[in-house]
């Protein structure tokens, strides 16, 4: 169906899409700490894996990712300081330190996982081994 | 500061008095609000908005904060798992301290928007010397 591409229509669209995989399983429990911060969203683009995790405050020298097998541990501190002698009218962001780590069910190039972070959101690209990607079978 | 288990917060959805035509989902972002005696600062978390799709005012003493989530960065990606939805942000204060409206200072970092309202002149306290 061809359709007028509207960005209000596709936020509302992708909106629905991030609801419908609320409940999903198919990470079998595969993180620890769910509930816990920071938050992940996991996609699929093509064979990869992109994981998104919102971590607004957190400085990127205080973070650190490892990868091993098909687990990435994503571990590190948000810190929130205030100037002294200040009166403070509202208090709702949260600080402390943070430990998760996320396992994939799937085969990974564990080295060559990609971290990018900006804006308060970290991006992991997440690559497919080989030995995991499906080949076409020629029938004889 | 002691270390602390940090545990996620829970979206708060824009609660709106007006129903908009639009369906999308706002939410409304973690605010922090210190006041010293030169000015106000108000930080807000809003993280994937980027400078460029902020936008601050102050209208009739209401501060109007809107930062727009650019999602085009998740074209052709297909969730199979999330915590956690996106949306734009919107937040409103009634500000009680006359503000220096040229004077408001924004800063973006790390997806966290630090507002600084300077007080108006009038509005900052005097020391009254008793005689």
């Amino acid at each position: 169906m061809m359709r007028r591409f509207d960005p209000l229509d596709a936020l509302f669209d992708f909106q629905r899409a991030l609801e419908a995989s609320l409940e999903s399983d198919w990470l079998r429990g595969g993180t620890t700490g769910t509930g816990a911060f920071p938050p992940i969203n996991v996609f699929q683009q093509g064979d990869n894996l992109v994981a998104v995790l919102e971590m607004p405050g957190v400085h990127k020298s205080d973070l650190e990712i490892q990868a091993k097998g098909n687990t990435i541990r994503i571990s590190g501190k948000k810190a929130i300081s205030y100037p002294e002698d200040v009166s403070l009218h509202r208090r709702e962001r949260r600080w402390g330190s943070f430990d998760r780590s996320l396992t994939v069910p799937m085969q990974i190039k564990s080295d060559a996982v990609k971290a990018e972070y900006r804006d308060g959101i970290l991006a992991l690209f997440i690559p497919r081994a080989e030995s995991d990607k499906s080949r076409s079978i020629t029938i004889n | 500061m002691s270390p602390q288990e940090l545990q996620v917060q829970e979206k708060r959805e824009v609660e709106k008095k007006e129903e908009s035509t639009i369906p999308a989902r706002a939410f409304v972002p973690a605010t922090d609000i210190y006041e010293t005696e030169d000015a106000l600062t108000i930080v807000m978390e809003m993280p994937g908005v980027q400078k460029e799709d902020l936008d601050v005012s102050v209208e009739s003493g209401i501060l109007n904060v809107d930062g727009r989530l650019n999602f085009k960065k998740y074209e052709g990606m297909q969730p199979v798992y999330t915590e956690y939805n996106v949306g734009h942000y919107r937040r409103s204060f009634s500000l009680t301290n006359r503000i220096d409206q040229l004077k408001i200072r924004a800063d973006v970092s790390d997806g966290v928007l630090t507002l600084v309202l300077p007080k108006a002149e009038e509005a900052k306290p005097r020391k009254i010397t008793v005689g």
